[in-house]
């Protein structure tokens, strides 16, 4: 509705018009959604003032329930109440090393496992989009209309699968993703533009089932992440799983049903909350056998069965110092994130490492929704509406892991390394090896490991028609670019022929486009959604956003521009501003194609000058 | 948009040596990404998006290149026309090869033998061999313009550096 108000003809929207803009923290075990108001990033609550949507989907008879309804019904129905579906994502079957610890319906799928459910067969994509469309429906209602976009937070370690299978529930779900946002990067802004810090802060990051180590140097607002490291398989659901073995054990109790199960984990997470302020904690809970359990757990028992799982967050730790090339002594402060951070053992052991007690004044629930919300806030344009001390800040980030190529005998040629800073693109030659070979198989991969077949497969393309040369003539250059969601597309070309063939890269087991599109429809159909009301909708939130930055743009530097040159792009503006009238998505589309086009020349010379701004301003501070 | 018929140097406004002044090279990357990244056009077109991303990857391209002791002298060269690594020469001194090689093989014994302290020491080494190159190649480069005879010093020092990454990665396998 807000989005047609926009579109009025006479409203001609305001340079500096306010966008919703939200960031989201979908975490394994709880979500969060937050926005920027007068410039303060808050969290937004659901309509009994809960901040935390728990992460968990139940299928019932009649649809789906979403966080607090869900987790009430989870020990009763654990086979259609989806926890944790985040360890799910982008993952086979074989991926799942701790398959068994979840009471679900598995479906071994090529690529990513399935859930049967008593709606029918459920991805992981599909469960962690029930979870962010409840998001956007809080928030659409908490800020009064459509959203204008998402940044949507991904641990750090991530691989491309993992995000992809993130991104594509977001669009399930409806949300325009302005960025796909490393967790610990997003608690980093949160606290940098806080406390206005400078120095290399590193932010460790264990949640519910992730765990992320980031180094950043932050220096004159701009957020440079040296390092990253961690374990996508490793959070607080590992801490309560041992608990829960130790209670098994202690209890001596027989193989336990899915419900059972599902029981005793919740009186394990328990007792590991309790832990964080008591010395003892009670697990007392009553079987559907009648058997009764009654433990107590002591904080020296808990981190004696913990230690392990402690010390293996602090293995990534040192190799993320390693990479960064720094010791201890480099840095300032360590950001806690992430609830599984309160536990004292944890604490203790990254205060032992570091050599100083972790900071622990933020809340570690919330810093990373704060964090994404003010990114979408800068991303949807609202940066100069914000107060000036966020005004001029940026991020760079990395990638967590290298891509590659497979080689001659499996082995992996790595052509962009891990930690890289994104957006990056790197091209190496290859050749051909038989005698008038005319295709070659490119199969891309990503990892650390030398052997292909210990790195995760993420793509494989042809490219064909290259003429018939002796053995080791052709030149086979491969480019690898990866944008600033850290999404990879992977092009080839002949560079004698010129021929061409370019792929981007949708993990090789993730979900098809038609999957999506028939996923989408679906949802459409549930939702009593309409599909040209989204284009419409989608194609007015462009074409509003290229007239404002064009505006804008003119506003700036039209000087430019020459008196026939503006009046071109004058033109095109004032026939979007007729298609905006109207409600035909496409000519929409056409006329905000056609002001592209015409300001393309335009948008070059204002980098220009900026870059010249930017040279001019190193060298006086050179000078001082 | 950033001007692609520029070298790394131009850039970033730096002069074409070898010795970098490392906290200038710095601002300028930080300027330049100020201005290019693709957040800095999150609301603009599409052509201007792209843009940005070419010229933001660029410029991290060319930040990585000039931060890197082997990567820059490789670069340097390449700008007086001289493949450092082309495959029609790719000799190295044979005692240097016969010195790491017998490094790569203590290395690997140590690691065997679980003795951090020897891998240490290694490693040192090997990170005092590298330097004395760096120096050689700063001589080479910046004083002498001996571009041929540099060529060998960036073969020993991309020797070198492979070295301290794989006892680098020893080390970290052993702690």
């Amino acid at each position: 509705m807000a989005l047609l108000q926009i579109a009025e003809p006479d409203a001609s929207p305001a340079p500096h018009e306010h966008k919703r803009a939200i960031g989201i923290d979908l975490g394994t075990t709880n979500s969060l959604v937050a926005t920027v108001r007068n410039g303060f990033p808050v969290v937004l609550p659901d309509e009994d003032g809960h901040p935390l949507l728990p992460s968990i989907v139940r299928y019932t008879q009649s649809g789906v329930e979403v966080g607090h309804r869900a987790q009430s019904m989870q020990a009763a129905d654990p086979q259609n109440t989806i926890v944790s579906v985040k360890r799910l994502m982008g993952r086979g079957l074989t991926d799942l090393t701790d398959a068994r610890r979840f009471p679900y319906r598995f479906i071994d799928e090529p690529g990513m496992v399935r859930l049967g459910t008593r709606a029918g067969v459920k991805s992981p994509v599909e469960v962690s989009a029930e979870i962010l469309r409840a998001l956007r429906v809080r928030a659409e209602a908490s800020l009064g209309g459509s959203l204008a976009g998402a940044v949507v937070t991904v641990p750090a370690y991530f691989d491309e699968a993992q995000r992809q299978a993130t991104k594509d529930a977001a669009r399930l779900a409806g949300l325009d993703v302005l960025r796909l946002l490393n967790e610990p990067t997003a608690a980093a802004i949160a606290y940098g533009l806080d406390n206005a810090a400078e120095g290399t802060y590193a932010v460790y990051d264990l949640g519910g089932g992730t765990f992320d180590i980031s180094i950043l140097r932050l220096s004159k607002g701009v957020f440079e992440v040296l390092a990253t490291n961690g374990d996508s398989a490793l959070g607080g659901d590992d801490f309560d799983h041992r608990v829960h073995c130790w209670a098994i054990e202690a209890a001596s109790l027989p193989p336990l049903s899915p419900a059972d199960t599902r029981l005793l984990m919740l009186k394990s997470r328990e007792a590991k909350e309790n832990l964080t302020i008591h010395a003892s904690a009670p697990i007392v809970v009553t079987l559907s056998n009648a058997t009764k359990v009654d433990l107590a757990l002591t904080e020296e028992a808990f981190t004696a069965i913990t230690a392990n799982l402690v010390a293996k967050t602090i293995a990534p730790v040192k190799r993320a110092m390693r990479d960064a090339r720094l010791t201890t002594t480099d840095i300032k402060g360590v950001v806690m994130v992430g609830g599984a951070t309160r536990m004292p053992q944890v604490q203790k052991a990254v205060g032992d490492f570091f050599g100083q007690p972790p900071l622990t004044n933020l809340n570690p629930d919330q810093v990373v929704a704060l964090g994404a919300a003010i990114q979408a806030d800068v991303l949807a344009g609202n940066r100069t509406t914000t107060s000036a001390a966020r005004d001029d800040w940026l991020l760079l980030d990395v990638i967590p892991l290298s891509l590659g190529l497979e080689t001659m005998g499996g082995l992996t040629e790595k052509i962009v390394p891990r930690n890289a800073t994104i957006p990056v693109t790197r091209a190496q030659e290859f050749t051909t090896f038989k005698e008038g070979q005319t295709a070659i198989a490119i199969h891309v991969v990503q990892g650390e490991r030398d052997k292909v077949a210990d790195c995760r497969s993420l793509a494989r393309f042809e490219l064909r028609g290259i003429p018939p040369m002796t053995a080791g003539a052709a030149r086979v250059r491969v480019t690898f670019q990866v944008d600033a969601d850290g999404l990879l597309s992977v092009a080839a070309r002949e560079m004698t022929s010129g021929v061409e063939s370019s792929i981007v890269v949708k993990p090789s087991y993730g979900l098809t486009d038609s999957e999506i599109a028939r996923m989408l429809q679906e949802s459409f159909a549930h939702a009593e959604d309409d599909l040209v009301a989204r284009a419409l909708a989608e194609a007015q939130v462009e074409a509003e956003q290229i007239a404002v930055a064009t505006a804008r743009a003119l506003e700036a530097d039209g000087e430019l521009l020459s008196a026939e040159e503006r009046a071109v792009i004058d033109a095109a503006l004032a026939e979007l501003d007729r298609a905006r009238a109207g409600t035909d998505h496409r000519a929409i589309a056409a006329a905000t194609a056609a002001l592209n086009l015409a300001t393309t020349d335009f948008a070059g010379r204002r980098m220009d000058r900026g870059v010249a701004r930017a040279l001019k301003g190193k060298r006086v501070d050179a000078l001082t | 948009m950033i001007d692609f018929s520029h070298n790394h140097f131009q850039l970033f406004g730096l002069p074409e040596r070898y010795q970098v002044d490392a906290p200038a090279l710095d601002a300028a990357y930080r300027a330049l990404q100020s201005e290019v990244h693709p957040d800095r056009f999150a609301g603009a077109g599409e052509a201007e998006q792209r843009l940005a991303l070419q010229s933001s990857a660029r410029v991290n391209e060319a930040y990585a290149t000039l931060r890197d002791p082997v990567r820059r002298a490789q670069y340097l060269l390449s700008l007086h026309g001289i493949d450092a690594f082309s495959e029609r020469d790719t000799s190295l001194a044979h005692e240097f090869l016969e010195r790491q090689l017998e490094r790569r093989e203590a290395a690997g014994d140590a690691l065997a033998a679980l003795d951090a302290s020897r891998l240490e020491a290694l490693a040192t080494e090997v990170r005092a061999d590298a330097g004395r190159v760096e120096e050689q190649l700063l001589a080479r480069l910046d004083r002498d313009a001996a571009w041929e005879a540099a060529r060998g010093d960036v073969r020993e020092l991309r020797f070198l550096s492979k070295l301290a990454t794989d006892i680098d990665a020893m080390q970290a396998e052993l702690e």
